[in-house]
């Protein structure tokens, strides 16, 4: 019998809620947490919008020394874990180091922080040689993403395999989707799995404007992400975390832990097409759900909810929807499908494991999370996007899906636990 | 259930002592350098003078011209060893099935160089002159994500960021996508950080070397070890089901026998370094003892410390001199995540010629008790090689590899 891969605690840091039961009352009643910039003046930028995370990393426990080391991210994805950790009623002491691993997704590391160095060391982009001496001590933390994985090594104790996924914007889904094969290839007992990003940084805003990607209702922050709605121009950005504690069936039985749902199925695939563009058809992500589900060994008509990618881009919405309707065929058009990113933005790498953690609960809860924002529906976009209100209904599998730049296309299926095998 | 096994079928290098893998494999077994006063910027004002640049690179003979704009230095070198691995390989992976083939790539740092000229763009001038392909040109995922492009590369693939010891890690991934079923990944590692913003960034943490010869700038094992010199390059490797490799008729440098990653204990634990246990996981997964290991190429850190460890980590598994030593990296510097692909590539041509390639410059230290080979390469038969990789914070990753009878 293989090994299978079960959720027993969630950690969320998102915008609009300091932790999961925040996150999960807010994306159920439909708030949305995008507002202008306050990190930075926005002013000379094209998109003005973000959704920030009200975060305190010292009232979160951080030490002053773990904050002055740590980027945004790293302090997002050592309180998630902590989070989570806590929530699956694992002591750090109960962990065998050897056994526990770590895998966290960052699609643009300490992106944060690299931002403002340069700034300083450049003294506002003055010089190309850039001065060493005004280097902040634990630069190098910032030039190489991993050290967010040992960071949360450290936290857990987890002296197992440790690593960064970086695949753009499914380095979410594709962090937690290496978790599982090294749970269910014996090589780790339990893993400590998610992802982190905190983008919200001139040069990412920037970058973005460069290609017109993200969202310019600059006057109605709060709406401007709007996903599958004929008015949507762009995806709004966000930041935040999720960490899942995984562990193995088995022993997680053996202590009675909380099962929130299997991990039954992942796949990626690369569209070979574009950096940042989409092949209309959807192809390469529709193998990607139809691989998914066959590892799970279900088929379409056991999806009960999709949680969809969902960014906002007037590609990806139809890009996804064509997708959805090559995998799924006509469960395509009964099953709900709804975007989380409405209500808390886009946080790049991260918010595959954020929506991870909103599939495990829309489980656990029976409900499902609604589309914020949607009030026409674009004729090229005709599933059902479950507009403005939470739905409750019973949810048993739940398919969640990313893409991401470089041409990354990523599903993973989630099943509550005690689902008869197919 | 059959195991598939996993076999290099191609591979690409550009290293900082020989552009192709040829001129690189030559270069090595004559002990010739890479590593040279810094020439791509003005680092005088630096404390260090040394790095390991990779010459003689013009983009324009490698790659077509719309690619240029849209990359960093690192994926023009990741581009164009990937190319000439799939030439070696004799394989084109547009002509697969659908979904047949994956990339998975390591970078430690991302695109640095690209990075500082759109940060310059960002706070010299303002935020309208920030490039378009910003948005991927520096990021991590973009070496896997623009070499499926260009080679129509459309299975499972991914990209591992676990610093220095990310060249095995991305290939040990890769070698999980082929028993899971994909019959060619393309993997191996690519960095680049050598512009100003580059360096200082990594300056603070305190181990790079401030020597101005390139004979004793980087000497692990050494007494004199004072850090490490920076280097940049790229190395791909072409893996295949050793089946499907071998029903094409390819030619085949040797197989991922064993590999295993683990993390170190948080400091000031008191438990120890969890490099014994990778390397000793490693040849259980080949199923293989330290005896019948007949070379390790190791990470070599060239920092006292890290050198202490690395050192008492081989000779617990191996004993004192108990096995042939040699890092080859003394000739090109620390690539980051290129690194443990290139010396991958090396330890695939040593199997293959039956010779070790020579750690150069280093006197070893005796406490070290290495049986490290110096000076001048040695013909040997080789059937195993064991690589070790370490990455900054406590990454550690080790991989056997094993001639093909």
């Amino acid at each position: 019998m293989s090994r299978q891969v079960v959720i027993t605690g969630i950690g969320v840091v998102a915008p609009g809620g300091r932790d999961t039961k925040a996150f999960w009352e807010m994306i159920t009643a439909g708030r949305t947490a995008t507002r202008r910039i306050s990190f930075f003046d926005p002013h000379p930028f094209r998109s003005q919008i973000a959704a920030e995370c009200s975060f305190d990393a010292a009232a979160e426990g951080l030490s002053y020394q773990e904050i002055r080391r740590m980027d945004r991210a790293a302090q997002f994805c050592v309180v998630a874990a902590r989070q989570a950790l806590s929530d699956s009623g694992l002591e750090p002491d109960a962990l065998v180091p050897h056994r526990t691993g770590v895998s966290i997704g960052s699609a643009v590391g300490a992106t944060m922080t690299l931002d403002r160095e340069y700034a300083v060391v450049s003294n506002g982009g003055r010089t190309w040689h850039v001065d060493h001496r005004y280097a902040v001590p634990h630069l190098y933390d910032a030039f190489v993403p991993s050290s967010f994985a040992a960071e949360v090594a450290w936290l857990a104790g987890a002296e197992g395999p440790a690593a960064v996924v970086s695949a753009g914007c499914t380095s979410g889904l594709d962090a937690v989707g290496h978790a599982c094969e090294l749970i269910r290839e014996g090589t780790a007992d339990v893993m400590l799995a998610g992802a982190t990003d905190a983008p919200i940084s001139p040069i990412t805003v920037a970058c973005f404007d460069a290609i017109k990607a993200t969202s310019i209702r600059n006057d109605d922050a709060a709406h401007a992400s709007r996903p599958f709605d004929r008015s949507r121009d762009g995806f709004v950005l966000g930041e935040g975390a999720a960490v899942l504690v995984l562990e193995e069936l088995a022993s997680a039985r053996r202590r009675g832990a909380r099962l929130y749902a299997s991990i039954a199925g992942f796949a990626s695939r690369c569209n070979a097409y574009h950096m940042t563009g989409l092949r209309p058809d959807g192809r390469e992500m529709a193998d990607a759900i139809k691989a998914a589900l066959d590892q799970s060994r279900l088929n379409p008509e056991d999806v009960s909810y999709v949680n969809a990618h969902g960014s906002g881009t007037k590609q990806n919405d139809r890009h996804e929807t064509a997708a959805f309707k090559r995998a799924l065929g006509e469960k395509a058009y009964q099953v709900p499908v709804s975007s989380i990113k409405s209500m808390i933005g886009h946080s790049l790498g991260a918010i595959g494991s954020i929506e991870i953690a909103a599939s495990a609960l829309a489980i656990e809860h029976n409900v499902v999370p609604p589309t914020a924002n949607l009030n026409e529906r674009d004729p090229e976009c005709d599933l059902d996007y479950v507009p403005l209100t939470a739905r409750e209904l019973p949810v048993d599998v739940v398919l969640s899906v990313g893409s991401g730049f470089g041409g990354f296309q990523s599903a993973i299926v989630l099943a509550r636990q005690d689902l008869k095998a197919a | 259930m059959r195991v598939r096994c996993a076999v290099a079928t191609g591979l690409g290098v550009a290293a900082p002592n020989g552009l192709g893998t040829e001129n690189y494999w030559t270069a090595t077994l004559q002990s010739v350098t890479g590593i040279r006063p810094i020439s791509r910027f003005d680092a005088t004002v630096y404390p260090v003078k040394l790095a390991g640049e990779v010459r003689g690179f013009e983009p324009a003979e490698h790659l077509p011209s719309r690619l240029i704009p849209q990359t960093d230095h690192m994926t023009r070198l990741a581009l164009t060893a990937a190319a000439w691995a799939l030439a070696d390989a004799g394989v084109d992976p547009g002509s697969l099935p659908e979904y047949d083939a994956g990339v998975v790539t390591a970078s430690s740092c991302g695109g640095f160089e690209f990075g500082q000229r759109e940060l310059e763009n960002l706070w010299g001038r303002a935020p309208g002159h920030v490039s378009a392909y910003q948005s991927f040109a520096w990021f991590y995922a973009v070496n896997t994500g623009q070499i499926s492009i260009r080679h129509g590369i459309r299975g499972p693939s991914g990209v591992l960021v676990t610093d220095d010891a990310g060249g095995l890690d991305a290939v040990g991934h890769a070698r999980r996508l082929i028993r899971n079923g994909t019959p060619l990944v393309v993997s191996g590692g690519a960095d680049s950080s050598l512009c100003p913003w580059g360096l200082v960034a990594q300056l603070p943490c305190g181990m790079l070397a401030t020597g101005q010869e390139p004979d004793s700038g980087y000497l692990p094992f050494d007494e004199r070890a004072g850090g490490y010199v920076p280097g940049e390059g790229a190395a791909i490797i072409v893996l295949e089901d050793a089946d499907a490799a071998r029903r094409r008729g390819a030619r085949c440098y040797g197989e991922i026998a064993g590999y295993a990653a683990t993390f170190d204990p948080r400091p000031g634990s008191g438990r120890p370094s969890g490099l014994r246990r990778a390397i000793e996981l490693a040849l259980a997964d080949a199923d293989v003892t330290p005896s019948e290991v007949d070379v390790v190429f190791a990470d070599a850190a060239g920092v006292r410390e890290l050198d202490r460890v690395e050192a008492s980590a081989i000779n617990s598994v191996f004993g004192p001199y108990g096995v042939p030593v040699t890092a080859p990296k003394t000739m090109t510097g620390r690539l980051h995540a290129a690194g443990a692909a290139l010396d991958l590539a090396a330890a695939l041509l040593a199997i293959t010629n039956g010779i070790i390639p020579p750690t150069v410059n280093v006197r070893p230290a005796q406490e070290y008790q290495l049986n490290l080979v110096t000076g001048t390469p040695l013909r040997a038969r080789l059937r195993t090689a064991l690589l070790i990789a370490r990455g900054y914070s406590g990454f550690n990753a080790a991989m056997l590899v094993r001639g093909v009878a």
